[in-house]
Protein backbone atom coordinates (compact mmCIF):
# COMPACT_ATOMS: atom_id res chain seq x y z
CA UNK A 1 0.00 0.00 0.00
CA UNK A 2 3.11 2.60 0.53
CA UNK A 3 4.64 1.62 -2.55
CA UNK A 4 1.71 2.62 -4.50
CA UNK A 5 1.02 5.56 -2.46
CA UNK A 6 4.87 6.37 -2.86
CA UNK A 7 4.71 5.90 -6.59
CA UNK A 8 1.47 7.73 -6.94
CA UNK A 9 3.22 10.89 -5.76
CA UNK A 10 6.36 10.77 -7.32
CA UNK A 11 4.89 12.00 -10.83
CA UNK A 12 1.59 14.69 -11.25
CA UNK A 13 -0.21 11.43 -13.38
CA UNK A 14 0.60 8.04 -12.46
CA UNK A 15 -1.79 5.18 -13.88
CA UNK A 16 -1.27 1.34 -13.18
CA UNK A 17 -2.01 -0.84 -15.56
CA UNK A 18 -1.41 -4.14 -17.03
CA UNK A 19 0.17 -5.13 -20.71
CA UNK A 20 -2.53 -7.52 -21.07
CA UNK A 21 -5.47 -4.94 -20.30
CA UNK A 22 -6.29 -2.97 -23.38
CA UNK A 23 -9.09 -0.54 -21.44
CA UNK A 24 -5.51 0.59 -19.93
CA UNK A 25 -4.11 1.40 -23.17
CA UNK A 26 -6.94 3.55 -24.18
CA UNK A 27 -6.74 5.42 -20.46
CA UNK A 28 -2.93 6.40 -21.24
CA UNK A 29 -3.76 7.38 -25.08
CA UNK A 30 -6.46 9.65 -23.87
CA UNK A 31 -3.56 11.14 -21.09
CA UNK A 32 -1.16 11.04 -24.34
CA UNK A 33 -3.81 13.30 -26.25
CA UNK A 34 -4.31 15.67 -23.55
CA UNK A 35 -0.59 16.43 -23.63
CA UNK A 36 0.42 14.42 -20.13
CA UNK A 37 3.16 12.28 -19.99
CA UNK A 38 1.81 10.14 -17.20
CA UNK A 39 3.88 7.47 -15.22
CA UNK A 40 3.02 3.85 -16.24
CA UNK A 41 3.41 1.12 -13.84
CA UNK A 42 2.54 -2.36 -15.16
CA UNK A 43 1.46 -4.83 -12.06
CA UNK A 44 0.53 -7.97 -14.52
CA UNK A 45 3.21 -9.63 -11.53
CA UNK A 46 2.63 -7.94 -9.12
CA UNK A 47 0.22 -9.44 -7.05
CA UNK A 48 0.67 -7.58 -3.78
CA UNK A 49 0.43 -4.26 -5.97
CA UNK A 50 -2.98 -5.34 -7.35
CA UNK A 51 -4.01 -6.09 -4.23
CA UNK A 52 -2.86 -2.75 -2.65
CA UNK A 53 -4.62 -1.17 -5.20
CA UNK A 54 -7.88 -2.72 -4.63
CA UNK A 55 -7.41 -2.51 -0.80
CA UNK A 56 -6.77 1.87 -1.49
CA UNK A 57 -10.72 1.40 -2.79
CA UNK A 58 -9.58 1.05 -6.45
CA UNK A 59 -12.30 -0.79 -8.71
CA UNK A 60 -11.37 -2.49 -11.25
CA UNK A 61 -7.97 -2.00 -9.45
CA UNK A 62 -7.16 -1.20 -13.06
CA UNK A 63 -6.46 0.96 -14.85
CA UNK A 64 -5.64 3.03 -11.76
CA UNK A 65 -5.44 6.43 -11.89
CA UNK A 66 -3.24 9.24 -9.47
CA UNK A 67 -3.57 12.63 -10.21
CA UNK A 68 -1.04 15.22 -8.12
CA UNK A 69 -0.57 11.80 -6.03
CA UNK A 70 -4.73 11.63 -5.36
CA UNK A 71 -6.83 8.11 -6.90
CA UNK A 72 -8.92 9.95 -9.10
CA UNK A 73 -10.44 6.78 -10.32
CA UNK A 74 -10.88 3.75 -12.95
CA UNK A 75 -11.78 3.84 -16.49
CA UNK A 76 -14.88 4.87 -16.04
CA UNK A 77 -14.39 8.19 -13.74
CA UNK A 78 -11.85 9.25 -15.94
CA UNK A 79 -14.33 9.28 -19.23
CA UNK A 80 -16.72 11.05 -16.47
CA UNK A 81 -13.78 13.60 -15.71
CA UNK A 82 -12.61 13.71 -19.56
CA UNK A 83 -16.42 14.71 -20.68
CA UNK A 84 -17.09 17.51 -18.16
CA UNK A 85 -13.21 19.09 -18.28
CA UNK A 86 -12.55 18.33 -15.08
CA UNK A 87 -9.68 15.98 -15.59
CA UNK A 88 -8.09 18.50 -17.64
CA UNK A 89 -8.35 20.96 -14.53
CA UNK A 90 -6.66 18.50 -12.35
CA UNK A 91 -4.08 17.52 -14.66
CA UNK A 92 -3.42 21.75 -15.02
CA UNK A 93 -3.28 21.91 -10.95
CA UNK A 94 -1.34 18.95 -10.92
CA UNK A 95 1.19 20.55 -13.62
CA UNK A 96 0.73 17.48 -15.45
CA UNK A 97 -0.58 19.62 -18.37
CA UNK A 98 -0.05 23.71 -19.23
CA UNK A 99 -3.14 24.15 -21.08
CA UNK B 1 -48.52 -51.27 -84.20
CA UNK B 2 -46.82 -49.55 -81.55
CA UNK B 3 -47.80 -46.43 -79.92
CA UNK B 4 -46.07 -43.55 -78.69
CA UNK B 5 -47.23 -40.42 -76.97
CA UNK B 6 -45.40 -37.18 -77.17
CA UNK B 7 -46.53 -34.21 -74.73
CA UNK B 8 -46.95 -31.23 -76.26
CA UNK B 9 -46.73 -28.11 -73.88
CA UNK B 10 -48.89 -29.43 -71.68
CA UNK B 11 -51.29 -31.08 -74.12
CA UNK B 12 -50.17 -34.78 -74.71
CA UNK B 13 -51.23 -36.65 -77.88
CA UNK B 14 -51.13 -39.96 -78.18
CA UNK B 15 -50.51 -41.33 -81.61
CA UNK B 16 -51.16 -44.25 -82.31
CA UNK B 17 -48.65 -45.74 -84.94
CA UNK B 18 -45.27 -44.75 -85.88
CA UNK B 19 -45.78 -42.38 -88.42
CA UNK B 20 -45.22 -38.80 -87.26
CA UNK B 21 -48.41 -36.70 -88.33
CA UNK B 22 -46.16 -33.74 -89.14
CA UNK B 23 -49.40 -30.88 -88.78
CA UNK B 24 -45.78 -28.92 -89.02
CA UNK B 25 -44.54 -28.60 -92.76
CA UNK B 26 -41.03 -27.80 -92.49
CA UNK B 27 -40.60 -26.01 -95.77
CA UNK B 28 -39.86 -23.00 -94.15
CA UNK B 29 -39.13 -23.66 -90.50
CA UNK B 30 -41.82 -21.91 -88.55
CA UNK B 31 -45.13 -23.11 -89.51
CA UNK B 32 -48.63 -22.30 -88.52
CA UNK B 33 -51.31 -20.24 -88.58
CA UNK B 34 -53.57 -18.15 -86.64
CA UNK B 35 -56.16 -21.37 -86.35
CA UNK B 36 -53.34 -23.22 -85.08
CA UNK B 37 -51.40 -20.70 -82.83
CA UNK B 38 -53.40 -21.99 -79.73
CA UNK B 39 -52.25 -25.15 -80.04
CA UNK B 40 -48.98 -24.42 -81.21
CA UNK B 41 -48.72 -22.18 -78.43
CA UNK B 42 -48.81 -24.93 -75.71
CA UNK B 43 -45.80 -26.35 -77.15
CA UNK B 44 -43.89 -23.41 -75.71
CA UNK B 45 -40.34 -24.90 -74.27
CA UNK B 46 -41.66 -28.69 -75.45
CA UNK B 47 -41.22 -27.80 -79.25
CA UNK B 48 -37.93 -28.97 -79.18
CA UNK B 49 -38.18 -32.57 -77.15
CA UNK B 50 -41.01 -33.33 -79.86
CA UNK B 51 -39.56 -35.17 -82.55
CA UNK B 52 -41.63 -33.69 -85.06
CA UNK B 53 -40.00 -33.92 -88.21
CA UNK B 54 -38.34 -31.30 -89.00
CA UNK B 55 -37.23 -30.23 -85.84
CA UNK B 56 -39.14 -27.48 -83.64
CA UNK B 57 -40.87 -24.47 -84.26
CA UNK B 58 -41.09 -20.87 -83.46
CA UNK B 59 -44.32 -20.40 -81.44
CA UNK B 60 -44.08 -16.93 -81.14
CA UNK B 61 -43.76 -16.33 -84.80
CA UNK B 62 -46.55 -18.47 -86.67
CA UNK B 63 -46.99 -16.69 -90.10
CA UNK B 64 -47.50 -18.10 -92.99
CA UNK B 65 -49.20 -21.88 -93.63
CA UNK B 66 -49.14 -24.23 -96.17
CA UNK B 67 -52.62 -25.89 -97.39
CA UNK B 68 -50.61 -28.59 -96.46
CA UNK B 69 -50.14 -28.08 -93.30
CA UNK B 70 -53.25 -26.59 -92.54
CA UNK B 71 -55.09 -29.80 -93.92
CA UNK B 72 -52.69 -31.93 -92.02
CA UNK B 73 -53.56 -29.83 -88.36
CA UNK B 74 -57.08 -29.59 -88.97
CA UNK B 75 -57.51 -33.17 -89.68
CA UNK B 76 -55.46 -33.82 -86.95
CA UNK B 77 -57.07 -31.62 -84.47
CA UNK B 78 -60.12 -33.23 -85.35
CA UNK B 79 -59.25 -36.66 -84.60
CA UNK B 80 -57.75 -35.30 -81.28
CA UNK B 81 -60.96 -33.52 -80.02
CA UNK B 82 -63.18 -36.66 -81.41
CA UNK B 83 -61.19 -39.10 -79.33
CA UNK B 84 -61.37 -40.79 -76.01
CA UNK B 85 -58.46 -41.94 -74.30
CA UNK B 86 -59.95 -45.33 -73.56
CA UNK B 87 -56.83 -47.64 -73.90
CA UNK B 88 -54.35 -47.45 -71.70
CA UNK B 89 -52.60 -50.17 -73.19
CA UNK B 90 -51.71 -47.78 -76.18
CA UNK B 91 -50.10 -45.40 -73.85
CA UNK B 92 -46.54 -46.56 -73.49
CA UNK B 93 -43.38 -45.12 -71.65
CA UNK B 94 -41.52 -44.38 -74.44
CA UNK B 95 -38.63 -42.28 -75.38
CA UNK B 96 -40.70 -38.45 -75.25
CA UNK B 97 -41.55 -37.90 -72.21
CA UNK B 98 -45.50 -38.91 -71.95
CA UNK B 99 -48.83 -38.32 -69.95
CA UNK B 100 -52.14 -38.50 -70.28
CA UNK B 101 -53.84 -35.67 -70.35
CA UNK B 102 -57.35 -36.12 -69.07
CA UNK B 103 -58.65 -32.65 -71.08
CA UNK B 104 -57.85 -34.55 -74.35
CA UNK B 105 -59.82 -37.42 -75.59
CA UNK B 106 -57.81 -38.87 -77.98
CA UNK B 107 -58.62 -42.53 -79.58
CA UNK B 108 -56.97 -44.36 -81.62
CA UNK B 109 -56.48 -42.91 -84.97
CA UNK B 110 -55.72 -44.85 -88.57
CA UNK B 111 -52.60 -43.63 -90.25
CA UNK B 112 -53.11 -44.20 -93.89
CA UNK B 113 -50.15 -45.71 -94.13
CA UNK B 114 -49.70 -44.72 -97.64
CA UNK B 115 -48.96 -41.44 -96.52
CA UNK B 116 -47.50 -41.38 -93.49
CA UNK B 117 -47.73 -37.95 -92.94
CA UNK B 118 -51.27 -37.23 -93.26
CA UNK B 119 -54.37 -38.74 -91.19
CA UNK B 120 -56.66 -40.03 -92.49
CA UNK B 121 -59.93 -38.64 -93.44
CA UNK B 122 -59.01 -35.02 -93.69
CA UNK B 123 -61.51 -33.43 -96.34
CA UNK B 124 -62.77 -29.57 -96.61
CA UNK B 125 -65.23 -29.53 -94.08
CA UNK B 126 -62.39 -29.74 -90.97
CA UNK B 127 -60.68 -26.79 -92.35
CA UNK B 128 -63.98 -24.01 -91.78
CA UNK B 129 -64.51 -25.55 -88.57
CA UNK B 130 -60.93 -25.42 -87.71
CA UNK B 131 -60.36 -21.99 -86.90
CA UNK B 132 -63.42 -21.63 -84.88
CA UNK B 133 -63.13 -24.87 -82.78
CA UNK B 134 -59.22 -23.48 -82.17
CA UNK B 135 -60.15 -20.28 -81.17
CA UNK B 136 -62.75 -21.91 -78.29
CA UNK B 137 -59.93 -23.91 -77.42
CA UNK B 138 -57.59 -21.54 -76.62
CA UNK B 139 -60.14 -19.38 -75.02
CA UNK B 140 -60.93 -21.94 -72.94
CA UNK B 141 -57.65 -22.90 -71.74
CA UNK B 142 -57.29 -19.59 -71.11
CA UNK B 143 -59.52 -19.46 -68.75
CA UNK B 144 -58.56 -22.53 -67.35
CA UNK B 145 -54.86 -21.08 -66.59
CA UNK B 146 -56.57 -17.98 -65.26
CA UNK B 147 -58.59 -19.91 -63.11
CA UNK B 148 -55.79 -21.88 -61.37
CA UNK B 149 -53.95 -18.92 -61.16
CA UNK B 150 -56.42 -17.17 -58.84
CA UNK B 151 -57.23 -20.32 -56.89
CA UNK B 152 -52.80 -20.58 -56.42
CA UNK B 153 -52.74 -16.83 -55.62
CA UNK B 154 -56.06 -17.00 -53.06
CA UNK B 155 -54.22 -20.47 -51.38
CA UNK B 156 -50.95 -18.30 -50.96
CA UNK B 157 -52.73 -15.21 -49.45
CA UNK B 158 -54.50 -17.39 -47.61
CA UNK B 159 -51.33 -19.17 -45.94
CA UNK B 160 -49.59 -15.88 -45.48
CA UNK B 161 -52.41 -14.95 -43.56
CA UNK B 162 -52.50 -17.83 -41.49
CA UNK B 163 -48.93 -17.62 -40.53
CA UNK B 164 -49.44 -13.79 -39.74
CA UNK B 165 -52.22 -14.31 -37.46
CA UNK B 166 -50.04 -16.95 -35.70
CA UNK B 167 -46.72 -14.82 -36.00
CA UNK B 168 -48.75 -12.09 -33.70
CA UNK B 169 -49.92 -14.90 -31.43
CA UNK B 170 -46.58 -16.15 -30.90
CA UNK B 171 -44.99 -12.49 -30.23
CA UNK B 172 -48.13 -11.80 -27.75
CA UNK B 173 -47.41 -14.96 -25.96
CA UNK B 174 -43.35 -14.08 -25.95
CA UNK B 175 -44.32 -11.17 -24.42
CA UNK B 176 -46.23 -12.22 -21.91
CA UNK B 177 -44.06 -15.18 -21.23
CA UNK B 178 -40.91 -12.77 -20.64
CA UNK B 179 -43.06 -10.02 -18.33
CA UNK B 180 -43.10 -13.23 -15.66
CA UNK B 181 -39.57 -13.13 -16.24
CA UNK B 182 -39.27 -16.80 -18.43
CA UNK B 183 -36.05 -16.24 -20.76
CA UNK B 184 -37.29 -17.34 -24.21
CA UNK B 185 -34.54 -18.78 -26.04
CA UNK B 186 -34.67 -19.55 -29.78
CA UNK B 187 -35.14 -22.71 -30.07
CA UNK B 188 -34.69 -22.07 -34.51
CA UNK B 189 -31.23 -20.96 -33.61
CA UNK B 190 -29.31 -24.23 -32.37
CA UNK B 191 -25.40 -22.72 -33.29
CA UNK B 192 -25.39 -20.50 -30.66
CA UNK B 193 -27.45 -21.29 -27.52
CA UNK B 194 -25.94 -18.25 -25.57
CA UNK B 195 -27.20 -15.65 -27.97
CA UNK B 196 -30.38 -17.02 -28.81
CA UNK B 197 -31.80 -16.68 -25.14
CA UNK B 198 -30.16 -13.01 -24.45
CA UNK B 199 -30.50 -11.77 -28.08
CA UNK B 200 -34.12 -12.25 -28.31
CA UNK B 201 -34.72 -11.21 -25.00
CA UNK B 202 -32.97 -7.43 -25.88
CA UNK B 203 -34.86 -7.65 -29.64
CA UNK B 204 -38.34 -7.23 -27.45
CA UNK B 205 -36.75 -4.95 -25.03
CA UNK B 206 -35.80 -2.47 -28.06
CA UNK B 207 -38.76 -2.60 -29.81
CA UNK B 208 -40.80 -1.93 -26.60
CA UNK B 209 -37.98 1.32 -25.86
CA UNK B 210 -38.94 2.31 -29.10
CA UNK B 211 -42.45 2.48 -29.06
CA UNK B 212 -41.90 4.46 -25.87
CA UNK B 213 -39.34 6.79 -27.10
CA UNK B 214 -41.89 7.97 -29.68
CA UNK B 215 -44.86 8.75 -26.99
CA UNK B 216 -42.06 10.31 -24.94
CA UNK B 217 -41.01 12.40 -28.57
CA UNK B 218 -45.00 13.23 -30.01
CA UNK B 219 -45.53 14.72 -26.10
CA UNK B 220 -42.07 17.00 -26.38
CA UNK B 221 -42.92 17.79 -29.76
CA UNK B 222 -46.32 18.95 -29.08
CA UNK B 223 -45.03 20.78 -25.58
CA UNK B 224 -42.65 22.67 -27.69
CA UNK B 225 -45.07 23.41 -30.78
CA UNK B 226 -47.57 24.80 -28.70
CA UNK B 227 -44.38 26.88 -26.98
CA UNK B 228 -44.72 25.61 -23.39
CA UNK B 229 -43.53 26.96 -20.29
CA UNK B 230 -40.06 26.35 -19.37
CA UNK B 231 -40.95 24.46 -16.19
CA UNK B 232 -43.09 21.99 -17.59
CA UNK B 233 -41.26 21.67 -20.74
CA UNK B 234 -38.12 20.74 -18.28
CA UNK B 235 -39.91 17.97 -16.75
CA UNK B 236 -40.37 16.69 -19.95
CA UNK B 237 -37.22 16.73 -21.16
CA UNK B 238 -35.89 15.18 -17.77
CA UNK B 239 -38.11 12.15 -18.51
CA UNK B 240 -37.43 12.10 -22.03
CA UNK B 241 -33.31 12.11 -21.16
CA UNK B 242 -34.02 10.10 -18.53
CA UNK B 243 -36.14 7.16 -20.86
CA UNK B 244 -33.57 7.71 -23.53
CA UNK B 245 -30.31 6.80 -21.09
CA UNK B 246 -32.57 3.90 -20.77
CA UNK B 247 -31.37 2.32 -23.26
CA UNK B 248 -27.61 2.02 -22.26
CA UNK B 249 -28.99 -0.08 -19.27
CA UNK B 250 -30.54 -2.10 -21.17
CA UNK B 251 -27.87 -2.57 -23.74
CA UNK B 252 -25.29 -3.37 -20.66
CA UNK B 253 -27.47 -6.30 -19.35
CA UNK B 254 -28.06 -7.51 -22.56
CA UNK B 255 -24.19 -7.73 -23.23
CA UNK B 256 -23.52 -10.01 -20.19
CA UNK B 257 -25.73 -12.61 -22.21
CA UNK B 258 -23.92 -11.66 -25.76
CA UNK B 259 -21.74 -8.68 -25.91
CA UNK B 260 -21.18 -9.78 -29.53
CA UNK B 261 -24.83 -9.19 -30.53
CA UNK B 262 -24.52 -5.66 -29.13
CA UNK B 263 -20.97 -4.65 -29.92
CA UNK B 264 -21.82 -4.96 -33.51
CA UNK B 265 -24.96 -3.51 -33.69
CA UNK B 266 -26.70 -6.49 -34.72
CA UNK B 267 -29.95 -4.64 -32.84
CA UNK B 268 -29.68 -1.85 -35.06
CA UNK B 269 -31.55 -0.95 -38.51
CA UNK B 270 -29.04 -1.86 -41.74
CA UNK B 271 -28.47 2.15 -41.61
CA UNK B 272 -27.48 2.77 -38.66
CA UNK B 273 -25.28 -0.12 -37.94
CA UNK B 274 -23.04 1.96 -41.17
CA UNK B 275 -22.00 4.47 -38.83
CA UNK B 276 -21.77 2.32 -35.57
CA UNK B 277 -19.06 2.67 -33.45
CA UNK B 278 -18.62 0.19 -30.85
CA UNK B 279 -22.36 -0.61 -30.06
CA UNK B 280 -23.71 2.69 -30.96
CA UNK B 281 -23.60 6.13 -32.18
CA UNK B 282 -20.38 8.38 -31.97
CA UNK B 283 -21.58 11.28 -29.68
CA UNK B 284 -19.01 13.67 -31.45
CA UNK B 285 -21.09 12.50 -34.84
CA UNK B 286 -24.47 13.60 -33.12
CA UNK B 287 -22.70 17.03 -31.74
CA UNK B 288 -21.75 17.97 -34.82
CA UNK B 289 -25.66 17.18 -36.72
CA UNK B 290 -27.36 19.10 -33.87
CA UNK B 291 -25.41 22.33 -33.85
CA UNK B 292 -28.03 23.58 -36.79
CA UNK B 293 -31.35 22.20 -34.91
CA UNK B 294 -29.91 24.28 -31.87
CA UNK B 295 -29.52 27.83 -33.37
CA UNK B 296 -29.72 30.49 -32.16
CA UNK B 297 -26.85 30.01 -30.09
CA UNK B 298 -24.54 32.38 -28.12
CA UNK B 299 -21.18 32.54 -28.76
CA UNK B 300 -20.19 30.69 -25.35
CA UNK B 301 -22.90 28.27 -26.39
CA UNK B 302 -21.15 27.51 -29.76
CA UNK B 303 -17.76 27.53 -28.09
CA UNK B 304 -19.08 25.07 -25.20
CA UNK B 305 -20.49 22.70 -28.07
CA UNK B 306 -17.62 22.83 -30.06
CA UNK B 307 -15.48 21.85 -27.22
CA UNK B 308 -17.38 19.18 -26.17
CA UNK B 309 -17.36 17.49 -29.38
CA UNK B 310 -13.52 17.86 -29.33
CA UNK B 311 -13.45 15.91 -25.85
CA UNK B 312 -15.93 13.65 -27.10
CA UNK B 313 -13.91 12.88 -30.04
CA UNK B 314 -10.99 12.89 -27.67
CA UNK B 315 -12.49 9.84 -25.76
CA UNK B 316 -13.60 8.25 -29.12
CA UNK B 317 -10.20 8.10 -30.23
CA UNK B 318 -8.94 6.53 -26.86
CA UNK B 319 -11.76 3.89 -26.39
CA UNK B 320 -10.88 3.55 -30.53
CA UNK B 321 -7.38 2.88 -29.78
CA UNK B 322 -7.56 0.39 -27.24
CA UNK B 323 -10.44 -1.64 -29.71
CA UNK B 324 -7.87 -1.83 -32.06
CA UNK B 325 -4.89 -3.05 -29.61
CA UNK B 326 -7.45 -5.93 -28.26
CA UNK B 327 -7.98 -7.03 -31.87
CA UNK B 328 -4.30 -7.01 -32.33
CA UNK B 329 -3.80 -8.90 -29.38
CA UNK B 330 -6.61 -11.60 -29.90
CA UNK B 331 -4.67 -11.93 -33.19
CA UNK B 332 -1.48 -12.62 -31.54
CA UNK B 333 -2.75 -14.71 -28.93
CA UNK B 334 -4.47 -16.97 -31.55
CA UNK B 335 -1.75 -17.30 -33.96
CA UNK B 336 1.18 -18.08 -32.10
CA UNK B 337 2.83 -21.38 -33.03
CA UNK B 338 1.01 -23.87 -30.23
CA UNK B 339 2.13 -26.99 -30.56
CA UNK B 340 -0.22 -29.13 -32.41
CA UNK B 341 1.68 -31.69 -32.82
CA UNK B 342 3.33 -33.88 -30.59
CA UNK B 343 0.28 -34.33 -28.93
CA UNK B 344 0.76 -34.27 -25.25
CA UNK B 345 0.00 -33.09 -21.83
CA UNK B 346 2.36 -30.10 -22.70
CA UNK B 347 0.94 -29.28 -25.76
CA UNK B 348 -2.75 -29.50 -24.87
CA UNK B 349 -1.58 -27.29 -21.81
CA UNK B 350 -0.18 -24.71 -24.23
CA UNK B 351 -3.56 -25.06 -26.42
CA UNK B 352 -5.56 -24.29 -23.53
CA UNK B 353 -3.33 -21.56 -22.01
CA UNK B 354 -3.48 -19.86 -25.19
CA UNK B 355 -7.04 -20.16 -25.20
CA UNK B 356 -7.85 -18.99 -21.88
CA UNK B 357 -5.82 -15.79 -22.64
CA UNK B 358 -7.68 -15.14 -25.94
CA UNK B 359 -11.14 -15.83 -23.79
CA UNK B 360 -9.76 -13.12 -21.66
CA UNK B 361 -9.25 -11.12 -23.90
CA UNK B 362 -12.93 -10.84 -26.25
CA UNK B 363 -14.24 -10.35 -21.79
CA UNK B 364 -12.97 -7.20 -21.83
CA UNK B 365 -15.64 -6.29 -25.06
CA UNK B 366 -17.82 -5.99 -22.75
CA UNK B 367 -15.83 -3.40 -20.81
CA UNK B 368 -15.68 -1.55 -24.12
CA UNK B 369 -18.60 -1.29 -24.63
CA UNK B 370 -19.52 -0.02 -21.37
CA UNK B 371 -17.32 2.79 -21.46
CA UNK B 372 -18.73 3.84 -24.93
CA UNK B 373 -22.21 3.79 -24.06
CA UNK B 374 -20.88 5.88 -20.49
CA UNK B 375 -19.07 8.31 -23.02
CA UNK B 376 -22.48 8.81 -25.48
CA UNK B 377 -24.63 9.44 -22.00
CA UNK B 378 -22.35 11.68 -20.72
CA UNK B 379 -21.74 13.31 -23.19
CA UNK B 380 -25.39 14.23 -23.71
CA UNK B 381 -25.58 15.17 -20.35
CA UNK B 382 -22.66 17.44 -20.81
CA UNK B 383 -25.12 18.88 -23.92
CA UNK B 384 -27.82 19.72 -21.90
CA UNK B 385 -26.01 21.68 -19.26
CA UNK B 386 -24.91 24.02 -22.47
CA UNK B 387 -28.49 24.56 -23.46
CA UNK B 388 -31.26 25.95 -22.66
CA UNK B 389 -34.28 23.84 -21.80
CA UNK B 390 -36.44 24.61 -24.84
CA UNK B 391 -32.67 23.98 -26.97
CA UNK B 392 -32.29 20.75 -24.95
CA UNK B 393 -36.10 20.01 -25.95
CA UNK B 394 -35.06 20.49 -29.75
CA UNK B 395 -32.26 18.32 -29.56
CA UNK B 396 -33.91 15.41 -28.15
CA UNK B 397 -36.52 15.98 -31.10
CA UNK B 398 -33.60 16.52 -33.43
CA UNK B 399 -31.52 13.45 -32.17
CA UNK B 400 -34.82 11.09 -32.59
CA UNK B 401 -35.57 12.36 -36.03
CA UNK B 402 -32.77 11.60 -37.36
CA UNK B 403 -32.54 7.72 -35.90
CA UNK B 404 -36.33 7.38 -37.04
CA UNK B 405 -35.07 8.39 -40.22
CA UNK B 406 -32.41 6.18 -40.06
CA UNK B 407 -34.65 2.93 -39.27
CA UNK B 408 -37.05 4.01 -41.85
CA UNK B 409 -34.34 4.35 -44.73
CA UNK B 410 -33.42 0.88 -43.30
CA UNK B 411 -37.08 -0.25 -43.32
CA UNK B 412 -37.40 1.12 -47.04
CA UNK B 413 -34.08 -0.22 -48.17
CA UNK B 414 -35.28 -3.77 -46.71
CA UNK B 415 -38.27 -4.08 -49.23
CA UNK B 416 -36.87 -2.43 -52.33
CA UNK B 417 -37.53 -4.56 -55.26
CA UNK B 418 -35.19 -6.91 -55.97
CA UNK B 419 -34.43 -9.16 -58.93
Amino acid sequence: MDRVIDLASKKAAVIFTKSSCCMCHSIKTLFYELGASPAIHEVDHDADMEWALRRLGCNPAIPAVFIGGKYVGSARDVISLHVDGTLKQKLIEAKAIWF
Amino acid sequence: MGSKSFKVGEKVYTRVGDAMPSFISNSNGTEGNTGQSSRVSNFGPHEQSIGFRGGGYNSTSLTSQTMHTDLQFSTYEKMLQGQNISQPNQVSNSDTSTEMDPDDKIQNFDIDPSNPYMASGSNDKQKEKFPEQKTQRRLAQNREAARKSRLRKKAYVQQLENSRLKLTQLEQEVQRARKQGVVISNTGDQSQPNSGNGSLAFVAEYSRWLEEQSKHTSELRAAVTSHKSDTELRSLVENATSHFNDIFRLKKIAAKADVFHIIYGMWTSPAERCFLWIGGFRSSELLKLLVSHLEPLTEQQLASIDHLQQTSLQAEEALSQGMDALQQSLAETLARDAPVVPPGSSGMANYMGQMAMAMGKLGSLENFLRQADHLREKTLQQMHTILTTRQSARALLAINDYFSRLRALSTLWLARPQR
